[in-house]
């Protein structure tokens, strides 16, 4: 399952590495970051429960950069 | 500005006007050390929270690490070595702060820029219910629904014209600036702008599934799809900003050693330090990192609103290294409808000829028919026309003001017993004979596009080495055409399985490096678009298939197009290579200058900010594609 997400990141570094932290993130089989639209999309794992895995991703994107925001 | 940014303006003023003032007025020890850390902690305090935070993360060699270990370095220097000079560790800060924001800002406006090129989403849509208008939301209009659209409104869903005429201004679609006629019983596509009458529209698809919707998602999907030098940037600064780390210590810890070990010298560790530091300004791997999806991104958008949607950066690298451009004929080449184009003539005149033709052929509704009807032009009287026979596959006997007429090929001529001429013209011949004598024949064929030649030309002049065109006409059509064009390579009479075999065997004979581009009308050669390098899909105003299937979509039918996209995917790539080679080229000088001392601290600033702001505004050089 493929869903869309609107984030808030400020540079572009950051949102390669937030690009990282969420491929990383259990529960996600791909994850596309979009600097420039300020979109992130999110392939989910089969089973896997899309706002529990989006709570890891948002920790950890938190962790690599603290002024992100991600609505879902 | 958004707030974050007019709260990042206000901090850089505060800090420049305190740094200033304190230039001219004379503190000194602790008071202007206190006044200076104030000033930083007002430039610099997020840094160093961020930078704090990584390394609780366990995240070191971040950007924001650098900058704090740069300036916190640089102060303590400055109050180790008694200088009093604490102005580099705040300019540093502040010179940073000023590209971050001129970064965000100048993204920001991009962003929007692009997306007001795109600004084809339509608000609302008057909605006809008993009777009464009512405005909705284009999402809530179910198919069927009756729309009304008045002169200046987007049109709001795609559909069939129920009542009106009008101009449709479809130049947001296709980037066309000639408006497009609408009547009654047509069809119309959902983001063109009605300009002169009010039509009444029964929609036939769902806003989710419009025109407007696929443009739209296609548009905002479009750079998430990344080209080879993205990947190449985010893998690189990967391994670049712990290398510079590294190389920073090396340089601030091994030289002094060596020379207080090994050569007897003094150690010099301010100056080693200070080099380090230096290092550690330069290595912020941002300029590059920004400015390549913007390149992109501005590319991809400047494309947009010239009617050429490119699907993805990934894309826009393939089409700038095409080499090959395969066509297919019917539809992409020429128009794909028939047309009278010659009339040759026994002893009748000409106009009597194409008349008799015209009448006997009015009941027909054969494509073939229609050209004829239409290029005789005048309203066909029905009465002078009787006995109306139609043999398949022959054509047609009837008798026209007492005559009897027959209109055909050439099969039709030998059961009539009518000796006939063949044409050297290549096209449909529909041979007339009249009471049994041979009065000449009309040549019909598919008319090339106006521009198509010239399209063939400059696609030579932007560096393709070969253009192919593949066809499922004749070879005597098919040559002809390709002649008149100056298409170096032709392929005739294939069926659509064949087509695919064919761009198989050209994909074969290629250098891997050279990308083979295939142009059709997306209508029945998906299986080709997909197979090729890269598939150009044409005239895809309101057909989802080709929109699918292809990786760049044409808004409409012109092949001048097509050299436009392939014009603006090496305009943007050139820029991409020049931001890359500039950015590394700097950076890699004012490294290997600031490692033996030369560069200080303002090199350092230049080489990170100076380099991020010229490579961003080099990027959105890309928006502008309307000339090329």
């Amino acid at each position: 399952m493929k869903k869309t997400y609107n984030i808030e990141v400020d540079c572009a570094n950051c949102a390669n590495l937030m690009e990282d932290a969420t491929k990383k993130t259990a529960g996600v089989a791909d994850a596309v970051v979009n600097f420039m639209t300020q979109k992130m999309i999110v392939e989910f794992e089969e089973g896997a429960e899309p706002k529990a895995v989006m709570k890891d991703v948002l920790k950890a994107c938190k962790k690599v950069e603290s002024d992100c925001e991600i609505e879902f | 500005m958004n707030k974050k940014q007019k709260k990042m303006l206000t901090r850089i003023i505060i800090t420049t006007a305190m740094v200033v003032t304190l230039q001219f007025i004379s503190v000194t020890g602790i008071l202007q050390m206190l006044l200076y850390l104030i000033s930083y902690f007002i430039i610099g305090y997020d840094i160093l929270k961020k930078a704090g935070k990584g390394i609780m993360n366990r995240r070191v060699f971040d950007e924001n690490f650098l900058m704090a270990i740069a300036t916190v370095g640089a102060f303590v220097l400055a109050i180790y070595s008694r200088s009093g000079d604490y102005n580099e560790a705040i300019a540093v800060m502040l010179f940073y702060q000023i590209g971050e924001l001129f970064q965000s800002y100048a993204v920001g406006k991009s962003r929007k820029n692009i997306s007001a090129l795109m600004d084809i989403r339509p608000d609302y849509a008057n909605v006809e219910r008993d009777g009464k208008l009512e405005k909705a939301d284009p999402d809530e209009v179910s198919i069927g629904s009756v729309v009304v659209v008045q002169p200046g409104e987007k049109v709001p869903l795609d559909g069939i014209v129920l009542e009106g005429n009008s101009s449709l201004n479809t130049s947001a679609l296709t980037g066309e600036s000639l408006p497009r006629d609408v009547k009654q019983g047509e069809k119309i596509i959902s983001g063109c702008i009605n300009m002169t009458g009010v039509l009444k529209i029964r929609t036939t698809k769902e806003f989710g599934e419009s025109t407007v919707s696929k443009i739209l998602e296609l548009v905002e999907n479009s750079s998430s799809r990344k080209s080879k030098s993205e990947n190449f940037i985010s893998k690189f600064a990967k391994v670049y900003t712990p290398a510079v780390c590294y190389g920073a210590l090396a340089l601030a810890v091994l030289p002094p050693l060596v020379q207080m070990l090994f050569l007897g010298q003094s150690a010099q560790w301010g100056a080693w330090i200070y080099r380090a530091l230096t290092f550690l300004v330069i290595s912020c791997p941002c300029a590059l990192v920004i400015s390549i999806p913007l390149s992109f991104f501005a590319g991809i958008g400047g494309a947009g609103k010239e009617g050429v949607l490119i699907k993805g950066s990934n894309y826009m690298e393939t089409l700038s290294q095409a080499k090959y451009v395969v066509f297919d004929k019917t539809g992409t080449l020429t128009q794909g409808v028939f047309e009278v184009t010659a009339i040759h003539h026994n002893e009748m005149e000409e106009k009597h000829l194409l008349e008799y033709a015209a009448l006997a052929e009015c009941a027909s509704s054969h494509p073939i028919s229609k050209s004829i009807q239409k290029a005789y032009g005048k309203e066909i009287d029905r009465s002078r026309v009787t006995d109306i026979q139609e043999i398949s596959g022959h054509g047609i006997v009837a008798n026209v003001d007492g005559r009897e007429v027959a209109a055909g090929n050439s099969r039709l001529m030998q059961k009539f017993g009518v000796e006939h001429k063949d044409c050297h013209d290549a096209g449909t011949i529909i041979h007339v004979a009249i009471d049994g004598n041979y009065e000449g024949h009309i040549v019909i064929s598919d008319v090339v596009k106006a521009h198509s030649k010239a399209a063939i030309a400059a696609l030579k002049h932007a560096g393709i080495k070969k253009t192919v065109m593949l066809t499922g006409d004749t070879k005597r059509v098919a040559d002809k055409v390709a002649a008149e064009l100056g298409v170096d390579e032709v392929y005739s009479e294939l069926l659509p399985g064949d087509k695919v075999a064919k761009v198989e065997e050209l994909l074969a004979k290629k250098l891997e490096k050279e990308k083979l581009a295939f142009v059709g009308d997306g209508i029945n050669d998906a299986p080709v678009l997909t197979r090729a390098d890269i598939g150009i899909a044409m005239g895809a105003m309101g057909s989802d298939a080709a929109i699918e299937a292809a990786d760049v979509v044409l808004m409409d039918d012109d092949p001048m197009k097509i050299v436009k996209a392939i014009k603006v995917s090496s305009k943007c790539l050139r820029i991409v290579y020049q931001n890359i080679v500039f950015a590394l080229v700097i950076k890699f000088a004012c490294l290997a200058l600031g490692a033996v001392g030369i560069a200080n601290m303002w090199t350092a600033i230049f080489a990170d900010v100076g380099v991020m702001v010229i490579a961003v505004l080099n990027a959105i050089r890309a928006l502008r594609v309307h000339n090329l």
